[in-house]
C-alpha cells in the first residue's frame, strides 16, 4: 500500500512537470561575462582564461604604463596598493616577481572562472575573504595594467 | 429606542451581506481546472516567457512581472517619489518631478504604451500617463530607467493616454476633464458650455532618442476624453478616442453625465492636421509646461519650462476630426490587428459596438451625417458600423485581441472576459473573474501581431481572494490560458497599486538588451570621483561637497571633518564597481531625506543639513559583501562659529585625538 502511494507521488509529480516556457533557450539562463573562458591551460601557473602567452618587452612600453596607471586609479586603487600592504586585496609590490603576467591578465579578465577554479586564486580569496570584483576590463586594458605594475616593481 | 438601534444595525449588517454577494460573479466559483500548476511553474532560476508592464495606478509607479509566473520583479518610480532608491530624493532626479506648479512628488499612472515597429512590439520604450497632474513619461527598457516626462498643457487631467501610433510617431494625451484654456480662465463653473474646452496633444516620438515633444495640440469641443486607440494597417494616420459627458455635465456626472442614449467615438485624421500644419494654418499659443530630461552620461536630470504650443481648431479646419454616435458612455476604444475595426465599449451599454473603418471613410466622403456637435459633424451611427455583439455581457470596459481573429472584452459589472470573433460578432465563451475586472491584456494584443496564449484580467475588488490585511487589501490579477477554445483560469497574482492597463512583451526583445552596469569611463557627473585618488571634500561658502567613492567595502573619505552648523552638505557617491548587481547604498543618520542606491558606475547625490553638533554616522544601506557591516563612516558637526579644519580620510589613524 505504502508504495502505491510513492507511485502516485511519483505519477503526480510528472504530470506536474513544469513545461519549459518558448523562447528561454534564446538568451543564457545564467548570467555568463563575454570573458569567462572555461578551457584549463596546460601550465597552471599561468591561470584559466583566455590569455595563453604574453610578451613582455624591454624597455618597458611607456603608453601602456600611463594608461595602466589610470585604469589603476579608477578601478583597482580602492584595493590594491602600491606598497606590499594588504588591504581588501593584496598590495602589488612585486606581483611580477611572483606570477606569471598570464595569470595576472587572466585573473583580471576572467576573475569569476578563476575564483571558482584556480588554486592560487582561491587561496587568495581565502586570504582576503572578498572576492575581486569583475570590474569590466578588457585584455588591452589588463595588459596596461600589467605594464603599470612592472614599473611599479622597478623594471625599466 | 434600543430596540430602534438594534433594527438599524440589523438591517445595515443585511444590506452589507447582500452587497457582498452581490460582488460576485455568477456562474462557477472555483474555475481552476487539474493542470493549471504547471502552466505557471517556472523552475528556479529559470525565466518568464514574458514581461509584463503593469501600471500602478495611484502609487505613480509601473511594475514589471513575469508572465506566465505572476512574479514581481521590479518596482519602476516614474511619477512618485521612492525613497528605496532615492528617485525623486536624490539632487539629480528631483528635477524628473518638477511641473509648472513646481514639484509635484506624486501622480496616478495608468496607461502603458509600448513603442513599436511597423505595428509590432520594438522593446524601445514604455510610456505612461500622469492622470492627475497631466504629464507623460518615458522609460527605456534598456535600463527601465525613466528617462522623460513631459508636462501637458491646457488640460485638466491626462487620461486618454499615452497610446501608440504603430511606429512610435507620436503617443497621445487626451483631457479627461475639460476646462477653460488660454487667457481668461477665471469664468463660472456654469458657463461650461460657452468655456470650456478639451484638447488632445500629439506628441512627436525622436525615432531615434525617443526624445518627445508636443507636435501639435487639437482644440475640441468640452466633453471628457477617455480612451483611445491608434489606426493601423489600411486606418492608419486615424486615431480613434472615446468620450462621454456629451451632455457637458459639470456637476453630479453619475446623473447628468449619463442622460444621452449615445455619445461619442471621435474619429482623429492626424494625417490631414499634419497638412495644415506644413500649410502654416497651425496657431501658436502661449503655455507654460516643463520638460525633464535625464542624461544618461551625466546621471543628471534637468528642467526646462517651455512658452508655447502649436494648436489647431477643428471646428474651423475641417477634415480634422468626426464624431461617430456610440451608445452608452463609451470606455474602451480598441482597433483590432487588422486595422478595420474599432470596438467601443459603452460602460452602460447592452450591446458591444463594432465600427468598420472602411464604412467611417465611405461614410465621410458620402457626407452621410445625422448633424453637427459643436460645429464637428456627426456620422450616422449605422452607416459607421460594422455590426453590434448581442448580449455580451454587463458593463463592457476594454477589448484585446489575439492572433486568430478573436476578441476579449472585460466586464466590470457582470465580472468576467468574453471571447468574442471580431468578424461574425459571435459570442464564443466566457470566464469569470474575481472580481470586477477592469483592464485585460493578451501579449501583443494591442499591436498587428498579437502574441496570443494568455490574457491577463487586472481586477478592481479582491475581497476574499487573499488572506486579509485589514480594511485595505491587495489588488491582484489573474491569468488565463487563452491557447485552446476555452479559455482556463491558471493563476491569481497580487499586484502593487492599483492596475490599469499592462502591457506584455515577449522576453526575447528586452532582455538581451538589458544594461548591467553604467561604465565609469562614461561618467561625465561634475561631482564624479573616478577612482579614490579624485574623492575629496570642497567648501563653497556654507556648502560642503564631499565627492565619495564606494566599491566592496569602504568608502573614501570615511571620516570627514570641519562641517559646521548651517552647513548644506551634499554627498556625491560614485560607485567604483563595474560588475553587475553591486550597487551600493547611502544613508545618513537624521537626514530629512530618503537613501540613495548608486548603480556600478552611477554618481547620485543626498543632500544633507545637519541639525545638530556632534558626530553623525553614516554608512551603506544594499548588503554588498562579507563586510558590508563595515562599509560606514563618520562626519563631524562643530559650532558654526568653530575653527575646526575642513578635512577628510580613509584609513587614516592618528594616535592621540586632539581639539
Amino acid at each position: 500500500m505504502k508504495y502505491l502511494y510513492i507511485i502516485s507521488f511519483v505519477l503526480l509529480a510528472f504530470s506536474c512537470a513544469p513545461e519549459k516556457p518558448k523562447g528561454s533557450e534564446e538568451f543564457p539562463d545564467q548570467p555568463t561575462s563575454k570573458s569567462a573562458v572555461e578551457d584549463v591551460i596546460s601550465d597552471p601557473t599561468k591561470g584559466i582564461g583566455a590569455i595563453k602567452n604574453v610578451t613582455l618587452k624591454t624597455p618597458l612600453e611607456l603608453d601602456r604604463v600611463g594608461r595602466g596607471l589610470s585604469i589603476y586609479d579608477m578601478k583597482c586603487g580602492a584595493c590594491h596598493k602600491l606598497t606590499d600592504q594588504r588591504v581588501v586585496g593584496p598590495g602589488w609590490k612585486d606581483i611580477t616577481k611572483r606570477r606569471q603576467p598570464e595569470w595576472i591578465m587572466n585573473m583580471i579578465t576572467n576573475v569569476d572562472v578563476m575564483l571558482e577554479k584556480d588554486p592560487e586564486a582561491q587561496k587568495m580569496l581565502e586570504l582576503c575573504l572578498m572576492r575581486m570584483p569583475n570590474q569590466n576590463m578588457s585584455i588591452g586594458d589588463a595588459r596596461d595594467v600589467l605594464e603599470y605594475m612592472r614599473q611599479n616593481d622597478g623594471e625599466k | 429606542m434600543k430596540t430602534l438601534i438594534k433594527s438599524v444595525v440589523l438591517l445595515l449588517i443585511v444590506a452589507t451581506a447582500i452587497t457582498f454577494n452581490s460582488c460576485k460573479p455568477k456562474g462557477p466559483q472555483e474555475a481552476v481546472v487539474g493542470n493549471a500548476a504547471s502552466k505557471v511553474y517556472v523552475a528556479p532560476g529559470k525565466y518568464d516567457e514574458f514581461y509584463n508592464i503593469v501600471s500602478g495606478g495611484f502609487n505613480g509607479q509601473m511594475s514589471v512581472y513575469g508572465i506566465p509566473s505572476g512574479r514581481l520583479f521590479r518596482i519602476l518610480p516614474v511619477f512618485s517619489q521612492f525613497p528605496e532608491n532615492g528617485y525623486g530624493y536624490s539632487e539629480e532626479t528631483k528635477p524628473m518631478l518638477n511641473t509648472s506648479h513646481g514639484y509635484v512628488p506624486w501622480d496616478d499612472l495608468h496607461h502603458i504604451a509600448l513603442s513599436l515597429t511597423k505595428g509590432e512590439h520594438d522593446g524601445r520604450w514604455a510610456f505612461g500617463n500622469a492622470n492627475n497632474t497631466p504629464r507623460v513619461a518615458r522609460i527605456n527598457l534598456k535600463t527601465f530607467k525613466t528617462e522623460e516626462i513631459l508636462e501637458l498643457p491646457n488640460s485638466g487631467g491626462n487620461h486618454s493616454s499615452p497610446f501608440i501610433t504603430e511606429n512610435s510617431e507620436y503617443i497621445v494625451a487626451g483631457t479627461r476633464f475639460s476646462v477653460p484654456i488660454g487667457e481668461n480662465r477665471d469664468v463660472p463653473i456654469s458657463t461650461y458650455k460657452e468655456n470650456f474646452k478639451g484638447t488632445i496633444s500629439f506628441i512627436k516620438i525622436d525615432p531615434i532618442t525617443g526624445r518627445m515633444n508636443i507636435g501639435f495640440q487639437l482644440k475640441t469641443p468640452g466633453v471628457n476624453f477617455d480612451l483611445s486607440r491608434a489606426g493601423k494597417g489600411p486606418s492608419h494616420g486615424w486615431f480613434f478616442f472615446s468620450c462621454y459627458n456629451t451632455e457637458q455635465a459639470y456637476t453630479l456626472l453619475e446623473v447628468n453625465a449619463t442622460q444621452k442614449d449615445k455619445d461619442f467615438i471621435m474619429a482623429v485624421n492626424w494625417k490631414k492636421a499634419e497638412e495644415y500644419i506644413a500649410q502654416g494654418k497651425g496657431e501658436k499659443v502661449k503655455a507654460r509646461y516643463v520638460h525633464n530630461i535625464l542624461d544618461e552620461k551625466t546621471h543628471m536630470a534637468s528642467s526646462e519650462m517651455m512658452t508655447e504650443v502649436l494648436q489647431l481648431d477643428p471646428a474651423i479646419l475641417k477634415d480634422i476630426i468626426y464624431f461617430i454616435p456610440c451608445p452608452k458612455s463609451p470606455h474602451g476604444c480598441d482597433t483590432d490587428p487588422t486595422g478595420q475595426y474599432i470596438v467601443a465599449s459603452g460602460k452602460l451599454a447592452a450591446i458591444i459596438p463594432v465600427f468598420s473603418f472602411a464604412k467611417i471613410q465611405a461614410a465621410i466622403a458620402a457626407k452621410d451625417f445625422e448633424g453637427e456637435f459643436a460645429g464637428i459633424p456627426v456620422i450616422k451611427y449605422e452607416s459607421a458600423l460594422h455590426g453590434e455583439v448581442k448580449k455580451p455581457g454587463l458593463g463592457p470596459l476594454h477589448t484585446e485581441f489575439d492572433e486568430k481573429g478573436n476578441a476579449y472584452t472585460s466586464f466590470f459589472v457582470s465580472s468576467e472576459i468574453v471571447k468574442w470573433n471580431v468578424e461574425s460578432l459571435q459570442v464564443l465563451d466566457r470566464v469569470p473573474t474575481y472580481y470586477s475586472i477592469g483592464h485585460l491584456s493578451v501579449p501583443g494584443g494591442p499591436t498587428s501581431k498579437p502574441h496570443g496564449k494568455y490574457v491577463i484580467a487586472y481586477n478592481k475588488i479582491t475581497k476574499d481572494r487573499y488572506l486579509p490585511t485589514g480594511p485595505e487589501l491587495t489588488q491582484s490579477a489573474q491569468l488565463y490560458d487563452i491557447s485552446g477554445d476555452k479559455m482556463q483560469l491558471l493563476l491569481d497574482f497580487p499586484t502593487t497599486g492599483e492596475p490599469h492597463y499592462a502591457e506584455s512583451i515577449p522576453a526575447s526583445l528586452i532582455a538581451p538588451n538589458s544594461v548591467k552596469i553604467f561604465k565609469i569611463e562614461d561618467n561625465t557627473h561634475p561631482y564624479v570621483a573616478k577612482g579614490e585618488k579624485e574623492a575629496k571634500v570642497i567648501r563653497k561658502g556654507n556648502e560642503v561637497h564631499v565627492y565619495m567613492t564606494a566599491i566592496r567595502s569602504h568608502l573614501v573619505p570615511d571620516n570627514i571633518e570641519g562641517i559646521k552648523m548651517g552647513d548644506v552638505v551634499y554627498f556625491h557617491v560614485t560607485n567604483l564597481e563595474q560588475d553587475w548587481d553591486v550597487p551600493h547604498g547611502f544613508a545618513v543618520k537624521g537626514a530629512a531625506n530618503a537613501e540613495i542606491l548608486v548603480m556600478p558606475g552611477e554618481t547620485q547625490t543626498l543632500k544633507w543639513t545637519p541639525d545638530e553638533i556632534g558626530v553623525v554616522p553614516f554608512y551603506c544601506t544594499d548588503f554588498c559583501s562579507a563586510l558590508h557591516q563595515e562599509m560606514q563612516g563618520y562626519a563631524r558637526v562643530s559650532p558654526a562659529a568653530s575653527n575646526v579644519p575642513l578635512k577628510f580620510s580613509t584609513g587614516v589613524v592618528e594616535e592621540t585625538g586632539s581639539k
